[in-house]
């Protein structure tokens, strides 16, 4: 099998907020009865997390679980595993209804790290990103400027941020573009 | 700009992350029905100066169609619920008549 | 003359000189002037030129109403027209020149209008344009052309970025004056997250200029040390030069911060737009010093009475040696006694008021200034500059008593709240006849999303003129509006105003009150528009009653600065023509912004590379290094063709066309929408989404599909693939993968929301690549991997397995006629997939083709293209389709809407191929022409072109049409229009060009 890219590879942007692409990363699509034992207990199985509560994401390194809908769940992995993981999931399933999809290549998965990182995403999305409203745990989807994004933040002063793999170069340079900008200096440490 | 509170991921979203979708609790008219049914069914509107139905889908968010009871006068927003619903609920409609007693919207009141 | 005082001035730094230029002339101000000041210190009292008689005019105001003083400034990507000299704070090097002027600003040509202005009165543009017709379209259409606009449009692209910031609060409060800052300390105080908002970069507002006492101090002390508690404040933030511009509904604002207008040197966005989601919002917006209408009000040197002081206090300028003050209030008085304490001659304050008594009358008369009651001005006497006044008696016609000479007059008609951003979002007014102003009324404020008010205003932009009231006024409402954002925190105590007592204020529309025709037209109200009160009352007298229609008639409030100044006189002066009272009258809609803002911030970043997002495939990169010509579909970028050099767009397309029947051509088809569609009843579901039946598709088979809408109409086509019992794979177009996604979820939802189907979009997951032509098979044989025999993978089939070293699905399917194969990678391999082709297939002749060559290939074949073809008009049997409409299926989406009657029409236009009988390429879009005219006088059609080609196969053009009854009339000739007015002749015939028997697909 030919080595898979990620959408851009790795692009850098360093900065006092950096702007970095995370490389590939696993990921499926579950779309199912989420209030069942079966599909949370796949989805705890393969990821290593807690299944995550409305509006939240569990995430624990490479792998993670992601609250995306009533119905939906995003799981993360390490790239590698998906295959292993959807032949779980329909061990695990097979008599229910489901459905189960990689979108590992679909997506691009940004990283903004640093101290003003609230600010940079605050610039593009219409979301409340007053640390007293969101923090880490907290999971988004939402728009990034005039694209489609999901993001939650790892640590305090990063932010992991997934969108379209077509659209992944004009989420990095906005992101970037609004990093170089500099602070607002309105979500002071407090 | 409107705020809706999308009940299936319970984010009080903006209107830019919003889709509008038109009037709610259309009735489809499929084959057999009479050319006046689904003239109805295709065109026929309320567009009424106050209380409406409306359906929204939450498309930069959760992907969820939802349903609003709105004025769409003053755009206070009465209440969101499901779309899998046929009429609106009773909560949402005594939602309503407490602050415009007396409304009525197509068979609704 | 204005000049520069030797110890005035709390805003200004006079030991930092700062130099810029104006019409080129070098100039030198101080560190904290304003563009303003600054020329009036170097007596620079003409700034400009009036719109329509190009009038003389100077300052009239100091802050954001200012009127006249609007230039041109900046040189090259950061020249910007119409910029506001009181609002633009002074930087070394700024560079301005004045505007609406030829040759210079002292001699100007246009201002022969306003020697004609007897003969160009309100409404004089929609009179004299009318007739005779044809003179619009070359006599004054470019005559109104040559004189429209003020000032310059910027001819290179804004050097400068822009940024937005979305912030959610509880309690916005718009302005840093005493009630402001007291709103946000009390709504801090309850635990509320503030964000108080101002436009200039100091706070304290009037209080700063005027200094009452508040809580026993000079309200200077009070403000700086309220701002340093505010500073403390975690939850509450502070922006100076970030004006609060519009508010809209559910509690939405926006601001427009200011960041380095001031200072060009900074680095950084130039400005900010906030966008804020407020539970509350207090605007605390001051008010505005109204003129008087007086004949000659408008000649440089009148001025607000409070601007007159502001630039004494704040930057040390007097506007003149000789100050007259009218008023018809005790406010203005605080202009006389500063000028006079200041060292200035004040001659007289005229008052209009029959009666006035009060401390600050006292101390005018203590000081020796020499007070008229009763009086007002007939007339000022000056061209450029005033060089005295006429003085009258208010009650009478304008006979001039005296003459007074002065080079400076102050006037006051009273104060209007600002109540622009409580009117932005519908709260009501008031008419408050005591104080003579329109004010919000609290009973009707904008209402949320609960029904709630959710803007309340504070100090004097509520009708509070007095201190005591006004920061009294301003922390009642912060507290009030935290507790309506859900904080009740305990907080300190209000804080306490006092005032020097003030009589009241009597209304004064026109001076004198009985001015004649000839005064009343040289009375002003709107300076930059040239709006004099004989206008407005002669919109009355023509029937513009309306408010609405008075101004757009005159042009009243209608330039840069939306009335500020002149509306509430306008209004006054309508009513008094109409009989009627002010409130009667009414106000015009205050609209947002509340002043003008940039282009740059409301683009934000969205401009350049940015200014939409553009979607690339996998291979987007390669196919712009090979000399991609890219077209828009949607927001990809896909390439048209790929041109070689030395080729012109139209060779590399034959070039493709030829190639791909002959030899082997790749296409990107990594944009055509994959929806996954599963579950038990997803094929019940796929049968009522397309016209055709999907339920009995079999596994391992692919099938052409057609979706209509609900109307009837095609919305989409593309191949659907059985992959699984319960699983399907639906192509979209490029254009339809979001949209039919929707279309389905749409239905799933919120129809048949029992039905057990799940959606999924995976058009991004692969790079699709479609492997097409006589050597197809060629090539796929040589990567190795899965047998794509005709036996193994026949036509309409797909398998999943191995191509070369890439895990591949594989649809034997074809949009071109030719031997072909779609075959899907995960997106990460696309570019080592597309690599690996071209290597493999250099020896069979590959070469990439690009979408041009991907629709004349189609075209030959006669496959409809939706988007060319359909125009959301089209059902399918105009296109010939009935075989894609299941009889066997009760029902499906669009199945009703086709026995409408129109629908079922037979002499709807249908699809046909046409042949030109020259050979030529027919034009696109172009109307077959029918005998006879419609009723407007056109000719009558019969059909027309959608898609036209030259196709190099065939050597000849080649196009598709609908044409009424298209199908029966095979052989007939038609004539088409073309744009030069000649007509262009074409054959009827079968759509289908190349290959009819499709023997190269099915190899």
């Amino acid at each position: 099998m030919s080595d898979a890219v990620s959408a851009l590879q790795g692009k850098l942007a360093p900065g006092e907020v950096t702007i970095r692409e995370a490389g590939l990363r696993g990921m499926i699509t579950l779309r199912g009865d989420l209030s069942d034992r079966g599909p949370r207990s796949v989805c705890k199985s393969l990821t290593g997390v807690a299944f995550p509560e409305q509006g939240k994401a569990n995430v624990d390194g490479e792998k993670g679980l992601c609250w995306m809908s009533p119905d939906e769940v995003l799981l993360l992995m390490p790239y590698g595993e998906v295959g292993d993981a959807l032949a779980a999931i329909e061990k695990a399933l097979k008599s229910k209804h489901y459905l189960a999809e990689k979108v590992s290549d679909a997506r691009a998965l940004i990283h903004v790290e640093g101290a003003f990182a609230r600010e940079v995403m605050a610039k593009l999305a219409p979301v409340d990103l007053h640390p007293g409203t969101f923090g880490p745990g907290d999971f988004r989807r939402t728009r990034l400027g005039q694209v489609a994004a999901a993001f939650w933040m790892r640590d305090e002063d990063t932010f992991a941020v997934i969108c379209f793999r077509s659209v992944a170069e004009y989420a990095f340079d906005l992101l970037a573009e609004s990093a170089k900008a500099g602070a607002v200096g309105h979500f002071v440490e407090g | 700009m409107l705020i809706l509170h999308c009940p299936y991921c319970g984010v009080d979203a903006d209107e830019t992350d919003l889709h509008a979708g038109g009037e709610a609790h259309l009735k489809r008219q499929g084959p057999g029905s009479s050319d006046a049914q689904f003239e109805d069914y295709l065109f026929m509107r309320e567009n009424p100066k106050g209380v409406h139905f409306e359906r929204w889908r939450h498309v930069y968010g959760c992907g969820k169609w939802f349903l609003a009871a709105r004025c769409t006068s003053t755009l206070e927003v009465f209440g969101t619920y499901s779309a899998q619903t046929t009429e609106p609920p009773q909560d949402i409609k005594d939602a309503i008549s407490a602050k415009r007693p007396g409304w009525t919207w197509g068979n609704y009141s | 003359m204005s000049t520069r005082l030797a110890d005035q001035g709390r805003l200004v730094n006079k030991n930092k000189a700062v130099s810029f230029t104006f019409n080129g002339k070098h100039l030198q101000g101080f560190e904290g002037d304003t563009l303003a000041s600054a020329l009036l210190a170097n007596d620079q009292m003409l700034v400009g030129r009036s719109f329509k008689y190009h009038r003389p005019r100077g300052v009239v105001a100091s802050w954001a109403e200012e009127p006249n003083g609007l230039i041109n400034m900046g040189k090259g990507g950061t020249f910007e027209p119409n910029q506001r000299i009181t609002t633009t704070e002074l930087f070394e090097g700024l560079s301005a020149t004045s505007q609406n002027h030829w040759p210079s600003l002292e001699f100007d040509v246009g201002a022969i209008n306003a020697a004609l202005s007897r003969f160009l009165p309100a409404g004089f543009y929609y009179k004299m344009f009318m007739y005779p017709r044809p003179f619009w379209k070359h006599v004054y259409e470019p005559f109104i052309r040559q004189s429209a606009g003020l000032g310059k449009a910027p001819k290179d692209r804004d050097a400068d970025t822009y940024e937005h910031f979305n912030v959610h609060v509880d309690v916005l409060v718009v302005g840093g004056g005493i009630a402001g800052l007291a709103a946000a300390q009390a709504a801090g105080e309850r635990g509320a997250r503030v964000l108080l908002v101002e436009q200039t970069a100091h706070w304290g507002g009037r209080a700063a200029v005027d200094s009452p006492e508040i809580d026993g101090q000079p309200a200077a002390e009070w403000i700086k040390s309220t701002v340093q508690a505010l500073e403390k404040m975690d939850n509450v933030a502070i922006r100076t030069r970030c004006m609060g511009a519009g508010v809209y509904d559910h509690g939405y604002a926006l601001a427009y911060e200011r960041l380095t207008d001031h200072a060009p040197e900074i680095d950084g966005p130039r400005h900010r737009l906030w966008r804020i989601r407020a539970k509350q919002i207090v605007t605390a917006t001051g008010a505005i010093e109204r003129p008087l209408s007086f004949a000659g009000n408008d000649i440089p040197g009148v001025l607000l009475a409070s601007a007159v002081r502001d630039y004494v206090v704040n930057y040390g300028v007097s506007i003149g040696d000789r100050t007259v003050v009218v008023t018809n209030n005790d406010d203005a008085y605080r202009t006389a006694i500063i000028l006079k304490q200041a060292g200035l001659d004040v001659p007289a304050i005229v008052d209009a008021r029959a009666q006035a008594a009060g401390p600050l009358i006292d101390q005018a008369r203590e000081l020796g200034i020499r007070v008229e009651l009763g009086k007002g001005i007939a007339s000022v006497k000056g061209g450029k500059r005033v060089t005295g006044v006429g003085i009258c008696t208010q009650a009478g016609e304008g006979a001039v008593l005296e003459e007074i000479a002065c080079d400076c007059v102050a006037m006051s008609g009273g104060w209007s709240p600002v109540v622009h951003l409580w009117s932005h979002c519908g709260g009501k007014l008031i008419w408050d006849a005591d104080q003579v102003m329109f004010r919000p009324d609290p009973e009707r404020a904008p209402t949320g999303d609960k029904g709630q008010p959710f803007v309340a205003t504070a100090g004097i932009a509520n009708g509070h003129l007095f201190t005591a009231e006004v920061v009294g006024d301003g922390w009642a409402a912060g507290r009030a509006a935290a507790k309506a954002a859900g904080h009740m925190k305990k907080g300190g105590q209000a804080p306490l105003g006092h005032d020097v007592e003030e009589g009241p204020i009597s209304p004064v529309w026109l001076m004198p009150q009985g001015a004649g025709q000839a005064l009343r037209a040289k009375a002003w109200l709107d300076f930059q528009n040239d709006v004099k009160v004989s206008d407005v009352q002669l919109a009355a007298q023509e029937g513009f009653e309306s408010v609405e229609h008075a101004k757009r008639y005159t042009t009243l409030g209608m330039a840069t600065d939306q009335g500020k100044l002149s509306n509430i006189n306008g209004l006054a002066v309508l009513s008094k023509s109409l009989n009627a009272d002010i409130p009667d009258v009414g106000t015009t809609t205050f609209r947002p912004p509340y002043t003008p803002i940039s282009m740059g911030a409301i683009a934000g970043a969205a401009r350049g590379p940015m200014f939409q997002p553009v979607r690339k495939t996998p291979m987007s990169d390669w196919h712009n290094a090979n000399g991609a010509d890219n077209e828009p579909v949607g927001q990809w970028r896909r390439p048209y063709a790929y041109v070689r050099p030395g080729e012109t767009v139209h060779d590399a397309v034959n070039r493709e066309v030829k190639n791909t029947r002959e030899n082997l051509g790749l296409l990107d088809a990594s944009t055509l929408g994959k929806l996954i569609v599963k579950g038990p009843d997803a094929g019940k579901f796929l049968d009522m989404m397309y016209t055709n039946m999907m339920s009995t598709l079999p596994v391992g088979k692919c099938r052409y599909g057609l979706m209509c809408s609900e109307n009837g109409f095609l919305m989409d086509d593309g191949v659907v693939v059985r992959m699984a019992e319960d699983t399907w794979l639906c192509h979209t177009t490029t254009g339809g993968a979001e949209r039919i996604h929707a279309h389905m979820e749409d239905w799933l939802q919120c129809e048949w929301w029992d039905w057990k189907v799940y959606v999924a979009n995976v058009t991004e997951q692969y790079a699709q690549i479609a492997v097409v032509g006589p050597n197809a098979r060629k090539v796929l044989r040589k990567l190795g991997g899965m047998d794509v025999s005709a036996e193994a993978l026949p036509f309409m089939q797909w398998a999943e397995g191995k191509i070369g070293d890439f895990d591949a699905r594989v649809f034997r399917i074809s949009f071109s006629g030719e031997l072909s194969y779609e075959i899907a990678v995960p997106a990460g391999q696309g570019q080592a997939f597309w690599d690996a082709l071209m290597a493999a297939g250099e020896e069979f002749g590959v070469m990439p083709y690009g979408t041009e060559c991907l629709h004349i290939l189609r075209a030959e074949k006669g496959f409809i293209m939706i988007g060319d073809e359909t125009d959301g008009t089209v059902i399918p049997q105009d296109l010939n389709l009935q075989w894609a409409l299941s009889k066997k299926k009760e029902d499906y989406l669009g199945k009703r809407a086709h026995e409408r009657s129109h629908m079922a029409d037979p002499n709807r236009w249908k699809l046909v191929g046409l042949e030109t009988v020259d050979g030529s390429v027919l034009p696109d879009g172009a109307y077959a022409i029918a005998d006879g005219t419609n009723e407007n006088g056109q000719k009558n059609t019969q059909g027309r072109v959608t898609s036209t080609y030259y196709s190099a196969n065939l050597d000849r053009g080649i196009a598709m049409g609908l044409v009424r009854n298209g199908p029966d009339r095979m052989g007939e000739v038609i004539e088409f229009n073309k744009v030069d007015g000649t007509t262009i002749a074409a054959k009827i015939i079968d759509p289908v060009f190349y290959d009819k028997d499709g023997e190269k697909q099915n190899v």
